[in-house]
């Protein structure tokens, strides 16, 4: 018996209590290792472990040809697929310099706001019920559920569409498209006040989410924080402003800035986001052009020898492909510069010296999604 | 009027009747096992309805329908979760402290279990009605958070064992609002015993007949129950969102169910002082001079006001446990050290000089 | 912003060495490996390139030496640059670490460590980040699994 107790301490082993918060945990959203360095409650220090979920997904993507590609675009940030398979397909088209048609530009558009409202919305859920308010969950999800129905009657799929190809799109919108989109205007301009209703103003998670996990601009733009968790920070990092691509140069909408740099300011930002998407529908939903829903492109497609470099803006942050071509029909590199893996790495920074519960808030407002940080 | 549904006849009489056959010594005997049986089987069918409540009422907050498939509204489904949880493997932990590990989800049930049997369901239908009942439902009740302390030290995980602390700190700090706001309607009724503070409520409630301050106590009380018997926003003991499942996250099997069940039943035990104390308990709702109105009310039974106005209060706990966010430690603290004690101490304050001044009706 | 030549000019002061390949997407400048944290330093500092913002870092295998690439960005004039080093040794690739300029390269160059098997100089905690210890380094064009990955 006094063996065994005696083997349970390990020589030179430091004194502090770490905790593994994952890799199966309710609040890591996936299989995202942190260990934690406790001090009581307080947490001492962060180290993330990744690698659970690695797919080697730019070394697939070394053997399969460019349309092929955009299907493993997907499985990186699933709750933002289309604007992965999107940043590919402008790459493709961008070093071919195909002209996409209005239409497909229009169309893509509309799918990137309705993909960022989609995730907003599962992230409200999710952040909700980070923070104990399991009721957000629902609310959230019933929405959702909207947008998801639109997209299935277009492409047949819900959550990884793989609705892109270089040029275009792989078919035409369902007639219904335009109309539906137009209900769930209107549907979720009634339902979105709610959200406000059901948590923004609630005392207990004000206290949970005003000052918590401060980030300066500095900080944001030396770990590369972007997407809504930078702009939470005052860092004017929009690239659908900054470097518009499809017809983001067409509408009209204001890049959603706080200061604070707190978990509310992430979270302030994000609700402010999804009432721009809104906007940014509406003005896109009407106008429409027709045409094709393709560019003509060659059956086998092949990249001019050369470096490609694109950046869009995903629900998370910056998504770049870099793609090395050596004029083959498969790339000779690709890399995926993914938004979480930059934003992941933040967390010892921001969340050192908080509590456990803060950590979980914390992770919850960067909005993490681990395939796109494994890849 | 009130002798209609008086149960200390039908009680009385089975004394009696026990009485004829059998010694004194065997009567206590055999009353108290009838009485622990009846308990048992109040106890397993009530917790199976506060679960299938919970998730009715939880449903119905998140635009759900809940269970639905087994039985007629899925009545039967936690029936059968219960026999889903019965015959589950129960998983050894290795190094935990198999003692104390297997010792601690009965420790828990078995202080609910006490603290119900201080409960006046009826006139007449108590099992012990103490002198210092209200006392002795707040030391029993406590008694349950040796159990969870136990449960998160002898698992040997590190969850449990940051969960099991916070359970302590939390029931420490919340007994003393606990405390003080029922000692709050003790001082109004002069009485700790149960059945006393129920019959000072005969010409109406507590919480109408205390003013303000009752109101108070009862709002403290409230809250502060509601930390005792780790249910959210205070559920940090088991904050699934941070540890997991906090102190019962190595349980499995029934003795899951042990700690799931106590956890249901002292809200029902939580609900119930709180009716009884400030609600009247059995009492029935009367106003003033509205002969009319109160003569209808009292051909309710009083086991059904009990049972009404119980329910009431579970659902406003499990109301607000279903729309807030959870606290974060140091935040549960805070409210209770500077604000729900203080605010307590001065409530008793006035109350003790509207009593002195006989303001109270 | 800053155009190609204005780019040229800059850097071609502070490392006379470097290459400005013609025909790119973006600007883009080859320097050798020794001189590659002085001058990602000093476009940092002068206060006309500020790149403040690292976009993205990997390496490229390109069978007979590596190219490691570093995108970066200037947030207050928005202007893009490519940087890249030329690692000759594939045997043993070496270079020198940028993680005490932005904190975000240092998650870079332990994927790219840990895919590539290029070591850092100077790097704080160089550890793989993806794969276990013992696994290969899988973006390398010589990276032979003969158990998951199926040749064509």
């Amino acid at each position: 018996m006094t063996e065994e107790i005696i083997k349970d301490v390990i020589i030179g082993e430091s004194e502090d209590y770490i905790v593994n918060i994952g890799p199966q945990h309710p609040s890591t959203h996936g299989v995202l290792r942190f260990e934690v360095c406790l001090q009581g409650e307080t947490v001492k220090y962060i180290i993330p472990h990744i690698g659970y979920i690695h797919r080697g997904i730019e070394k697939m993507c070394e053997s399969l040809t460019y349309p092929q590609i955009i299907h493993l675009t997907d499985r990186m940030d699933y709750l933002s697929a289309h604007m992965n398979n999107e940043a590919v397909c402008l790459c493709v088209e961008n070093a071919l310099q195909v002209e996409v048609p209005e239409r497909v530009k229009y169309i893509r558009t509309i799918l990137d706001e309705l993909n960022r409202l989609a995730s907003h919305q599962l992230w409200w859920a999710a952040f909700g019920m980070d923070l104990g308010a399991l009721t957000t969950f629902f609310y959230g999800l019933r929405d959702r559920e909207m947008i998801l129905d639109i997209f299935e009657e277009s492409f047949g799929s819900r959550l990884l569409h793989s609705f892109n190809t270089p040029g275009g799109l792989m078919h035409d919108v369902h007639p219904n498209f335009q109309k539906k989109i137009k209900e769930f205007i209107k549907y979720f301009r009634k339902k979105l006040p709610e959200y406000d209703q059901l948590l923004t103003g609630n005392v207990i998670f004000k206290q949970r989410a005003v000052g918590i996990g401060p980030m300066s601009k500095e900080t944001a733009i030396a770990y590369g924080v972007t997407g809504p968790s930078g702009r939470g920070s005052g860092w004017a990092c929009d690239l659908r402003k900054h470097a518009p691509y499809s017809a983001y140069d067409k509408v009209q909408f204001t890049e959603c800035l706080e200061t604070e740099g707190d978990t509310y300011a992430r979270y302030k930002v994000r609700m402010r986001e999804m009432w721009e998407s809104l906007s940014i529908l509406e003005q896109l939903v009407d106008n429409i052009p027709e045409g094709d829903y393709t560019a003509k492109m060659k059956p086998i497609i092949k990249l001019p020898a050369g470096e490609f470099f694109q950046r869009v803006e995903t629900a998370r942050g910056e998504l770049a492909v870099y793609i090395v071509s050596d004029g083959n029909k498969t790339p000779y590199r690709i890399r995926f510069r993914t938004p979480n893996f930059s934003n992941l790495f933040v967390i010892n920074t921001i969340a050192s010296n908080f509590k456990i519960a803060d950590l979980v808030a914390i992770s919850g407002s960067l909005d993490l999604v681990i395939p796109d940080i494994d890849r | 009027m009130q002798n209609l549904y008086d149960f200390s006849i039908l009680t009385g009489a089975i004394h009696e009747s026990l009485s004829r056959s059998m010694s004194p010594g065997w009567v206590t005997f055999t009353e108290l096992v009838i009485i622990g049986l009846v308990f048992l089987l109040f106890f397993a069918l009530l917790g199976l309805f506060l679960v299938y409540l919970e998730r009715k009422v939880c449903a119905i907050i998140q635009n759900r329908v809940g269970p639905n498939r087994v039985g007629k509204w899925g009545l039967l489904q936690t029936i059968a979760d219960l026999i889903k949880l019965l015959i589950k493997e129960l998983i050894p932990i290795r190094k935990s402290d198999k003692f104390l590990f297997n010792l601690a989800p009965f420790i828990v049930i078995i202080a609910s279990l006490m603290a119900m049997a201080a409960l006046p369901f009826a006139k007449g239908l108590h099992a012990i009605d103490f002198n210092i009942g209200v006392f002795y439902v707040m030391a029993v009740s406590s008694l349950g958070v040796v159990g969870i302390l136990l449960a998160g030290w002898s698992s040997n995980s590190k969850y449990s064992l940051i969960g099991a602390m916070r359970s302590g700190a939390q029931i420490v700090s919340y007994e003393l609002s606990v405390g003080l706001s029922l000692l709050a309607i003790v001082v109004f009724s002069g009485s700790m015993q149960l059945s006393a503070i129920i019959e000072s409520q005969a010409n109406g409630w507590w919480i109408f007949k205390g003013h303000i301050p009752a109101f108070i106590s009862f709002v403290i009380f409230l809250i502060a129950s509601t930390a005792e018997i780790n249910r959210g926003p205070f559920d940090l003991a088991e904050a699934e969102s941070e540890l997991t499942a906090g102190f019962h996250t190595e349980y499995s099997g029934i003795k899951f169910a042990f700690f799931f069940l106590a956890e249901y039943i002292n809200m029902f035990i939580v609900a119930g002082i709180a009716a009884t104390v400030f609600l009247g308990g059995w009492m029935p709702l009367h106003i003033g001079s509205w002969e009319g109105f109160n003569h209808i009310m009292d051909f309710v039974p009083p086991i059904v006001w009990f049972f009404l106005k119980t329910f009431f209060i579970i659902y406003v706990i499990m109301w607000f446990k279903w729309t807030f966010p959870r606290l974060r430690i140091d935040q549960l603290l805070t409210l209770e050290w500077k604000y729900l004690l203080p605010v307590s101490l001065v409530n008793i304050v006035v109350i003790a000089f509207l009593v002195l001044m006989g303001w109270h009706f | 912003m800053l155009n190609r030549d204005e780019f040229k000019e800059i850097i071609s002061k502070l490392v006379p060495e470097a290459e400005f390949p013609e025909g790119t997407q973006l600007p883009e400048v080859i320097v050798p490996v020794a001189k590659l944290v002085e001058l990602v330093e000093k476009l940092k500092a002068n206060p006309n390139t500020s790149f403040d913002y690292m976009i993205n870092h990997t390496a490229v295998d390109f069978n007979t030496h590596f190219m490691t690439v570093y995108h970066f960005e200037s947030t207050t004039h928005k202007h893009l640059l490519v940087v890249k080093a030329k690692i000759e040794d594939h045997e043993n690739p070496e270079t020198e670490s940028l993680a005490a300029l932005y904190p975000t390269c240092e998650f870079f160059e332990r994927e790219v460590f840990d895919l590539f098997g290029i070591r850092y100089k100077n790097h704080p905690n160089l550890k793989r980040l993806f794969l276990e210890d013992d696994y290969g380094h899988p973006l390398r064009k010589d990276f032979r699994d003969e158990v998951n990955i199926i040749e064509r």
